[in-house]
């Protein structure tokens, strides 16, 4: 076995510090919890509760986490395991609810419709760097109040990888669930085999409101895995200090555990976040600031200390075309990811503060997540001895390319990039027009909408979740769902 | 006197409560003009502070931290600037807050800081604020102007919600609208039918001044 290349962010006593320091926040500070059926869960588990703000015992906090599982499997359509999360196994997805497309023709962002929201599933479920989709775009073309729906609808449609998604209205769970089950055959069958990621977020700092709470207690009583995505902002909503960012994160997630694992125990539940390292000239929230990533590393390192898996919001960037910027930030972002050993990386494609998404970028990501992959591979030693017999039978034949031996682990040993990433020679390059990086892309995304056709629903199911949706956009006022 | 305003406007610059409530209370100990103090020593300060942090020169930290003295030497000279026959020019009472289904703070605080160190009445609402609370409060303290902030998509239709309530009440003349908010820009705001847009704190405060002058 090769030694796997990985990053340590904390000494084993600062680690056990930050974890005490966080459970001694929620005891003595507590957190805002606007949730009724939150409230009720902790007062009956002995928490106390005093206008709304609970003081979390560590008691509890430490029951919560022997019952949350290591280990989460999410499935792809067919039954097979699409994510095993837990250890220090990566797998990526795209990052989520982007409110615009970056359109490479019209060389700007705008506001995404139905055939963008198609385009970018059917990319993701033809692109092997992903793992699960996401409902990467908010479209335009449906009302707001039902966008988180439809998004799945289309998702579930286009692509049989499990999906990241989540909720912006209390009763949209129900309906997002009914597809879910009825993609997954059954109630039943979803918790057995869950096929979607939902992601809470708590308010910095140290608040549940009402939706997201309740979107973490439905989880857990319907098998969904949970995702916590904890977002303190460095000198903003948060203390400046990373280190401080960290423990406020671990506090605000243990938060979520305990409520999660108090309305149904042992339900999948994945320490998360999307924290920023905040922008003291802008006001912004730079997803490609080293820093954000350190604080990502940091926490993820934190929640493997807790024995749960872990998620974040990386291998994206800031940048608002797909340029020099945007590939740098999501590589560094990939790859101390994937060094951090973080399960579930959302990102790809994604630019400007989590905002826009880009089909060319997501092509582009997907080499760099699957480099990413193949870095925390390491380097195994194959043959023992290792090289000395190969270089006798190199020079013998005065070179390597014909031997059996090179024949036999080529395609192991090195990644093979797709065409969009330029290994040729600089005439070469000429030839084809001198193009960017970009512009290879946007021809790549070209040829997989072309020629990628996603394994269709099975024509009952494709009703039932039709029907559903018919029967919300009407509750919305919209009479006839967009043409797909 | 020179050494004095001089001395005001540095306190705001270094963002230094204390000294800025030493000098205030200095000014009226002494029994200098207040306005003149207000407006050429903390005023200049605070100016100088939006001019430095537009130029990037200053953080976000430093502009906070330079409103709360500037703030802080207010308080101690607003009451005696309206016990006295000097008359400052009013700049005007502003409602904000972060519409109803969104929790996002940062930014509306920020401008709502800006707006009160640049000598607007603020009345802040908070986050997650229905849209007739921010019509009752502006009818209830006859406020010049309502700035409403929005996050996220699902939520920036609340926004035109506000101003449809203004048409209800029959007010809308009466009030400016400004919206802000990662997901809006100008053209939002001129589709629901806003009085302007800000991307950030200092453009906030230079539009309300802007919109103010011109009703």
């Amino acid at each position: 076995m090769s030694l796997m290349p990985r990053v340590r962010w904390f000494e084993e006593e600062d680690r056990k510090k930050i974890v005490d320091e966080a459970k001694e926040i929620l005891g003595e500070i507590g957190v805002f919890v606007e949730n009724d059926e939150a409230l009720e869960l902790l007062d009956g588990a002995g928490a106390k509760v005093d206008a709304g703000r609970v003081m979390i015992p560590a008691s509890l906090v430490e029951k919560a986490l022997e019952t949350a599982p290591g280990r989460i499997l999410l499935y792809n359509r067919d039954g097979s395991v699409a994510m095993d999360l837990g250890g220090d196994r990566i797998h990526f997805n795209p990052g989520s609810a982007a409110l615009r497309i970056f359109d490479h023709k019209l060389g700007d962002a705008r506001t995404p419709d139905t055939r963008d929201v198609r385009n970018f599933v059917t990319l993701t479920d033809a692109l092997p760097g992903y793992s699960a989709q996401s409902t990467g775009m908010i479209p335009g073309d449906v009302p707001e109040d039902i966008a988180d729906r439809y998004r799945v609808y289309i998702g579930l449609q286009y692509s049989s990888k499990p999906i990241v998604t989540g909720t912006f209205q209390v009763e949209a769970f129900k309906a997002m669930h009914a597809m879910l089950s009825a993609v997954a055959g059954s109630d039943e069958k979803l918790r057995e085999k869950p096929n979607a990621i939902f992601d809470c977020c708590p308010s910095p700092p140290l608040m549940w409101s009402d939706l997201t709470c309740q979107a973490l207690i439905d989880c857990a009583r319907t098998g969904i895995p949970a995702e916590l995505i904890s977002m303190p902002l460095t000198g903003a909503t948060s203390p400046v200090t990373l280190a401080g960012a960290v423990t406020q994160h671990c506090a605000e997630s243990l938060s979520g555990i305990v409520i999660h694992q108090l309305a149904r125990a042992g339900s999948p539940i994945i320490y998360g976040g999307s924290p920023a390292c905040f922008d003291m000239r802008k006001g912004t929230t730079p997803m490609g600031a080293i820093e954000t990533m350190m604080i990502d590393g940091a926490y993820a390192e934190i929640g493997k200390y807790l024995g749960v898996p872990v998620q974040a919001y990386m291998a994206l960037s800031d940048s608002k075309p797909v340029d020099y910027q945007a590939g740098m930030e999501t590589a560094m972002g990939a790859i101390v990811a994937a060094v951090s050993g973080i399960n579930n990386i959302s990102g790809p494609g994604m630019l400007d503060f989590e905002s826009c998404q880009s089909l060319e970028k997501l092509v582009l990501d997907n080499e760099i997540c699957q480099m990413a992959r193949r870095l925390t591979e390491g380097i195994e030693l194959r043959d023992d001895p290792i090289a000395k017999p190969l270089i006798s039978q190199g020079l013998k034949k005065k070179e390597f390319l014909s031997l059996p031996h090179t024949m036999k682990w080529f395609r192991k040993e090195a990644y093979m990039p797709g065409a969009v990433i330029e290994r040729g020679t600089l005439e070469e390059w000429r030839e084809k027009g001198k193009l960017s990086a970009a512009e290879r892309a946007s021809a790549r995304v070209e040829e997989i909408l072309k020629g990628h056709t996603p394994e269709p629903l099975d024509s009952g199911t494709a009703g039932i979740l039709k029907e559903l949706m018919t029967e919300e956009a009407k509750k919305a006022g919209m009479v006839k769902l967009p043409a797909l | 006197m020179k050494k004095h305003l001089e001395e005001c406007a540095q306190s705001v610059l270094d963002g230094d409560q204390d000294k800025a409530e030493e000098l205030a209370e200095l000014t009226l100990k002494d029994s200098l003009p207040v306005l003149e103090v207000i407006e050429h020593g903390f005023v200049s300060g605070i100016r100088e502070v939006g001019r430095l942090w537009e130029d990037g020169v200053l953080f976000l930290p430093e502009l906070v931290m330079g409103a709360e003295a500037m703030k802080k030497a207010m308080e101690i000279l607003q009451p005696a600037l309206e016990a006295s026959s000097e008359k400052q020019e009013k700049a005007g009472h502003v409602i904000i807050g972060t519409i109803e289904g969104d929790i996002h703070d940062i930014g509306k605080t920020l401008v709502a800081t800006m707006l009160s160190a640049n000598g607007f009445e603020i009345t802040d609402l908070g986050a997650d604020v229905p849209v007739a609370d921010f019509v009752d409060e502006a009818e209830k303290k006859n406020a010049d102007c309502i700035a409403i902030s929005a996050l996220l998509t699902t939520t920036m239709p609340g926004q035109k919600k506000v101003i449809d309530e203004l048409e209800n009440r029959s007010i809308r003349k009466k009030v400016r609208v400004l919206v802000g908010g990662a997901p809006c820009d100008e053209d939002w705001a001129e589709q629901i039918g806003a009085d302007g847009y800000a991307g950030d704190a200092v453009a906030a405060v230079a539009l309300v001044k802007r919109l103010l002058k011109k009703g």
